[in-house]
């Protein structure tokens, strides 16, 4: 550009420049004044280019951004959904890495939610500070524990008990260190007792002072905020991941008091308690089962139907089996039931709808015969609803497999749920393909009663009955001396129970003792009867490092002893 | 856990009765039988389309699989004597089959390789798959059976004997297959005179026995070698080719096989089309043609590609994806009675009934539509039937002409855009379709700049992309391009002219130098750099000139044609749009929606107690809400204990305690048993397990939301 410009003032002011070549030479061939104008919009011309080159570069670049971006965003087009169904979040926050937690997170929370709705709804004065106060106690509570947690000492996991019993006190806010801290001090010297206070004062203030400076003005902070967050990510991210060691308190449930709940408590419990929101679930339900008729014809298209979302869709399936299905040959499956496998659902094909007698070889066998028959007979039409598809039982790679290609028949329309949240993950490409799913949201907020009802599905209280009424069924059933084999060991495991690090008793101490007992003769009886034992999942045998073999019951301590106090009984 | 529900009167539902499931909503069900006859001519005649699109495509490779197949073992029967042909014999003629990572279709592709062999080359295929074969065992079981059965299919006669005989599977080794082929041979060469004459006619006398490994990276390299050591010892006896199928590339095999094993093989290579170029054929043949009267909407065709591109470059599903937009949109869109071919279109307007009038009526498009009309026009539209049928058909009759003209215009417009540099409007002509069915082209940038680029174009390019467009225009449909096509062809002539008006010039400034032939070199540089200024500098050569005009020709051309589909009057009758619907169904995010559930249950229940802001959640939410939200707080390992105080404080805090002292016992049991629920529901979700490290503790298993 700037040369063009300095030909120009050359011509008019006569100063001395550089002037290249061309230019020279359009001046002295002719009429110049034009061409010069001429050749600088030329010039120009051929910048711009140049530049729109550039551009066209960088928007090349920019264009594989675009297109994520338009990926992202045809994805994601649900957000105008308006029934809803839930997926206008990013991935980012459904997935994340673990950040570092406080052990009192948790109760920090539970008492901030406590007392959320005091500041939406319309409060009730008269009961608030009274909460208030409950909530602190709870916090400090939680200091307690882990400061004790942390010094190891004995008495830590009675003292909340004890706290708590004062929860009920009228007054509790008053003055609540210095009642805390004597009683401590019974068992704590000064300084530890200071320490309590001054964390405890703490703990209190973040809890409150983020309830109330919940909005801060955003817009200044909004980048140094952001900055931060990068920064505390990765910080995060390894402080998370630096130390192995687990902190939480140790408090346990046995200490609680609590009476454990079985099953059959826990379901009446249960069915007095009556279910939240029982109108908007109602609806919601209502909505699926408009679709019912839809359903129907889909899977008379040659699609297979997945139910997914949050809730039981057990009644939901039920409600569509008794509303559509009455007319035809239908097989329902349990898959949430411990026992189930895929033998047992190809079985009852073979048997009870095809009324097929005889065995078969492997599923594989079964299977082919299915297959053959189906394609024979063009009449025969089977519905198969499968609850919860993804259950232990059934989301080997195996049983999938022959799912999908049952599925995969034009004659029979399969149905089903899942629930667990990696769920997804059982099926590869070829196995999509044969169930030619498709995937509706049933968010039914239902509790998973059915589901969750077998016992190696709880995790908390009741735990034990069956494992309890399995293991004297299988010990009647053996002989009196391997009955006293089998005592030996777990008297022996009960001894060691406080012991975490426990390995099982060792085969040879094992054998002394029998030996001892005039249980066995030889190691090699011994053997014979360990072997039926694990046979009957009784035992279970582990190599230490040394190469000894350890022998173990897989049982919980409660159940043991509950399983020994009726041995004695019927002795 | 199984159970058979029979009913007692056993009544058979009757295929028919799918169209009975058709009645969707309850407010019309007068034309939903003609809907799911619609429907269904229409998915059979698409699918009918694919499948011999498929073929077609195929063909080329399965003409070369069976000129392979047929030479490798031509001459065993002859010269089986021969020592060097027994050297040579050692070698199993191998055929590698890259088809790759799309492996949902390869089952397409090896039925039709397999239908081809047995009706050209031979009777003996077996297909082997690696989940059948663990070991060599089963493999060799597997392979037997096959071919056996394929033997009686052959045959087609009462071999009782032979039935049991596969049935029992005796012993499976290499010999027994050798006495069986034996045996085979022999029995079809004393059969030969009788009437098996057609089938031996179209196999030779001792035809391959082929066997095709579907995925062969999934087969355990063990089975793979021993299969190959152990058959290439038998090659002379037993005529044998293998097929591979390999998803990845032709490098597995040397990986899978070590040079012992890959020496015994002789292999040769073949190249399936590439499930790009599948996907182009299958829209250009079934989106892009004015055959079919349904047509997909922007959104839902970008979630189809979309599918295919980012997650599994299935064909297969990008079909399926289409017959569910074709089923959504015949069971929702009432209107879609209209969705048929342009004969049909004036009986079925004017059979409607009242109801579907008003539902004409309703249509947005055609509100715009009445309310650009004058008055007079726009009551006799609102409230007579007949009047609205008869402007129906001729809105209809245009949209039908609008998509015959916009496919040719578009092809063109695709034929001068793919050419450019940086492909500004996409290389591929969906890239293309996507762009106009979005909004005007023409004002886009990517439109702009195409068309600068276009006009920077070199005249033979510029040249064979006019005659290119004037056949396609030539051989559509639509009745308006006469004009267009004459303009093109002036245009093309034009070119020529200027081809020899520019050689004259070129005669004439070769001559104005020969004038100057006397100079000195200062003149001479002078003289050329002048030429070369004027040359740059000069106004617009003719050729210049006429590119401009065939541009702007063309751009004429497109605002005319590819407006979009949502700017014409009745476009919901054939279009379909709803794009969310069909990513649910397909692409579904089941996590999405449980963190959903769990985080924000207003979003489900609509309750004003659930209602609150930001990423905090209600205390009155649904028990498994608060369980999963107070989980959020903890670390890898949860104290039940602590969890369970916790949740108390939570829920009686939600509860307004009027329950006295007295009664908390029993309250709290309550509230355990709740606690036990919501958790063990946890766990049927997977976000914590059991955990033995610490006694009542449980693992979390996932770190979103936090």
């Amino acid at each position: 550009m700037s040369r063009p410009e300095g030909t120009r003032s050359s011509r008019r002011s006569l100063q001395v420049k550089f002037v290249p070549d061309e230019d020279v030479l359009k001046h002295i061939v002719d009429d110049a004044g034009t061409k010069v104008r001429k050749d600088k919009a030329q010039l120009s011309v051929s910048v711009k280019r140049f530049v729109k080159k550039l551009e066209n570069i960088s928007d090349n670049e920019a264009q594989e951004i675009l297109e994520e971006k338009n990926y992202v965003a045809a994805l994601g087009i649900c957000a105008q959904d308006p029934l809803g169904n839930g997926s206008n979040i990013s991935g980012g926050e459904v997935y994340s890495f673990q950040t570092p937690k406080r052990s009192n997170k948790m109760a920090e929370l539970a008492s901030e939610l406590a007392h959320t709705p005091e500041k939406n709804v319309a409060p009730d004065q008269s009961k608030c500070p009274e909460k208030m106060a409950k909530n602190k106690m709870f916090l400090l509570m939680h200091v307690f524990s882990l400061l004790f947690q942390n010094k190891k000492k004995e008495f830590v996991s009675t003292t909340p008990y004890r706290l708590r019993k004062r929860l009920a006190a009228p007054d509790p806010y008053l003055e609540s260190e210095s009642e805390y801290s004597a009683s401590c001090s019974e068992e704590e010297d000064e300084e530890e007792q200071k320490k309590v206070i001054i964390v405890s004062s703490d703990q209190k203030t973040p809890a409150k002072t983020k309830a109330a400076s919940t909005p801060p003005p955003r817009n200044s902070l909004a980048k140094k905020i952001k900055e931060q967050k990068m920064g505390s990510l990765v910080e995060e991210y390894f402080e998370a991941h630096s130390s192995s060691k687990v902190l939480t308190s140790d408090r346990t449930l046995q200490k609680l008091r609590k009476r454990t709940l079985n099953q059959q408590t826990l379901r009446d419990l249960l069915k007095n308690a009556p279910l939240a929101y029982a109108a908007e679930i109602r609806d919601l339900n209502k909505q699926h089962e408009s679709l019912f008729s839809k359903w129907m014809l889909q899977l008379h298209l040659g699609f297979n139907i997945v139910l997914y979302g949050l809730g039981s869709k057990r009644d939901l399936l039920e409600k569509f089996r008794t509303s559509l299905l009455q007319d035809s040959v239908h097989l329902v499956v349990n898959g949430y039931f411990p026992s189930i496998t895929v033998r047992s659902i190809l079985n009852s094909i073979t048997e009870e709808v095809l009324d097929h007698i005889g065995t078969f070889r492997s599923p594989l066998d079964q299977l082919e015969f299915i297959t053959k028959r189906f394609k024979e007979d063009s009449s025969l039409e089977l519905y198969v609803l499968i609850h919860n598809l993804d259950s232990q039982m059934l989301r080997g790679e195996r049983s999938q497999q022959i799912l999908a290609q049952l599925s995969s028949l034009p004659s029979i329309y399969l149905i089903a749920s899942i629930d667990h949240i990696n769920a997804p993950l059982m099926w590869d490409q070829a196995k999509l393909s044969l169930y030619n799913w498709l995937w509706y949201e049933t968010t039914t907020f239902n509790p998973y009663v059915e589901e969750t009802s077998f016992e190696n599905s709880l995790l908390v209280q009741q735990s034990g009955s069956l494992a309890l009424s399995s293991l004297t069924h299988v010990l009647h059933s053996l002989t009196l001396n391997a009955r006293g084999i089998f005592r030996l060991l777990a008297q022996h495991q009960l001894e060691k129970k406080d012991n975490p690090s426990y390995p099982g008793l060792s085969f040879q101490d094992f054998y002394q003792q029998c030996r001892e007992a005039f249980l066995v003769n030889s190691d090699l009886t011994l053997r014979a009867q360990l072997t039926e034992f694990r046979d009957h999942k009784l035992i279970r045998t582990k190599r230490g490092a040394d190469g000894v073999e350890y022998l173990l019951i897989p049982v919980d301590d409660s159940t043991l002893t509950d399983f020994l106090e009726k041995e004695d009984e019927d002795v | 856990g199984c159970f058979v529900f029979k009913p007692s009167t056993k009544k058979r539902r009757l295929s028919e009765k799918t169209a009975h499931d058709f009645r969707s909503t309850s407010c019309d069900s007068e034309d939903t039988e003609l809907r799911f006859v619609t429907y269904q001519s229409l998915w059979n005649q698409i699918k009918f389309e694919t499948e011999q699109i498929q073929e077609d495509l195929n063909k080329q490779l399965l003409d070369n699989l069976v000129s392979f197949l047929s030479r490798s073992h031509s001459d065993f029967h002859e010269k089986t004597t021969k020592w060097t042909c027994r050297m040579k014999f050692r070698e199993i003629p191998t055929a590698a089959l890259v088809l790759g990572v799309n492996v949902t279709d390869h089952d397409l592709t090896f039925r039709s390789l397999s239908d081809v062999l047995q009706d050209n080359i031979t009777p003996y295929v077996a297909l082997l798959e690696a989940k059948d074969c663990p070991g060599i065992k089963n493999l060799m079981q597997k392979l037997m059976g096959q071919l056996m059965n394929c033997d009686i299919e052959v045959d087609s006669m009462e071999d009782e004997d032979c039935v049991q005989v596969s049935r029992n599977g005796i012993r499976c080794s290499m010999p027994s297959l050798i006495s069986w082929y034996e045996s085979v041979t022999k029995k079809t060469d004393s059969e030969t005179p009788s009437k098996k004459r057609n089938s031996s006619s179209r196999h030779w006398q001792s035809p391959p026995v082929v066997v095709i490994f579907k995925d062969m990276e999934s087969f355990t390299t063990k089975v793979l070698q021993d299969f190959i050591v152990i058959s290439s010892q038998h090659i002379s006896e037993l005529p044998l080719v293998l097929i591979f199928g390999i998803a990845t590339s032709p490098m597995i095999i040397h990986r899978l096989l070590p040079h012992s094993v890959s020496s015994l093989l002789c292999i040769e290579l073949f190249q399936s089309l590439s499930c790009k170029e599948h996907l182009s054929t299958i829209i250009d043949k079934l989106l892009l043609t004015s055959r079919f009267p349904f047509k997909l909407g922007e959104k839902v065709l970008q979630v189809l590609i979309n599918i295919f591109l980012y997650h599994d470059f299935s064909v297969q599903n990008f079909v399926k994806g289409f017959q569910l937009c074709i089923v959504e949109h015949f069971y929702s869109q009432p209107l879609s009675v209209l969705c048929c071919h342009l004969v049909d279109i004036k009986k079925r307007v004017y059979s409607l009934s009242h109801d579907q009038c008003e539902n004409i009526r309703r249509l947005p498009s055609f509100r715009r539509y009445v309310e650009k009309q004058e008055s007079g026009k726009q009551i006799e539209l609102l409230t007579n039937d007949s009047f609205l049928k008869e402007e129906t058909q001729k809105l209809l009759e245009d949209l039908h002409a609008y998509h015959e003209n916009y496919v040719s215009v578009l092809r063109c417009l695709h034929v001068f855009t793919s050419s450019l540099p940086k492909y500004p409007l996409g290389k591929q002509i969906r890239e293309l379709h996507c762009a106009c069915l979005e909004n005007r082209v023409w004002e886009t940038e990517e439109y702009e700049s195409s068309l600068q680029l276009a006009r920077m174009l070199n005249k033979t390019d510029l040249l064979t992309m006019l005659q290119q467009c004037v056949e396609i225009l030539m051989s559509s449909s639509g009745k308006e391009f006469d004009k267009a096509v004459e303009k093109l062809k002036e245009f093309l002539t034009q070119f020529q002219n200027l081809e020899e008006a520019s050689q004259e010039q070129d005669v004439s400034v070769s001559s104005q130098k020969e004038l100057q032939k006397k100079t000195d070199l200062y003149h001479l540089q002078k003289t050329l750099l002048e030429l070369k200024e004027s040359r740059r500098s000069k106004k617009l050569t003719k050729f210049e000139m006429l590119r401009f005009e065939v541009v702007d020709y063309i751009d004429r051309l497109v605002r005319k044609y590819l407006v979009p589909a949502d700017n014409r009057t009745l476009h919901e009758i054939v279009y379909f749009n709803a794009a969310t619907v069909l990513r649910g169904h397909l692409n579904a995010a089941p996590r999405t929606a449980l963190h959903t559930a769990l985080n924000n249950p207003h979003w489900y229940l609509k309750n004003q107690a659930l209602k609150c802001d930001g990423g905090c959640i209600s205390n009155k939410a649904p028990d498994i809400c608060i369980v999963y939200k107070l989980h959020l707080e903890c670390g890898r390992l949860i104290n039940l204990v602590d969890w369970l105080e916790a949740f108390s404080t939570v829920v009686t805090a939600a509860e307004e305690p009027n329950a006295d002292a007295a009664s908390s016992d029993q309250v709290d049991d309550i509230i355990h048993a709740r606690f036990i629920r919501a958790v063990s529901e946890l766990e049927l979700l997977g976000f914590i397990k059991p955990s033995k490290q610490k006694t009542d503790h449980v693992a979390r298993l996932t770190w979103g939301g936090c």
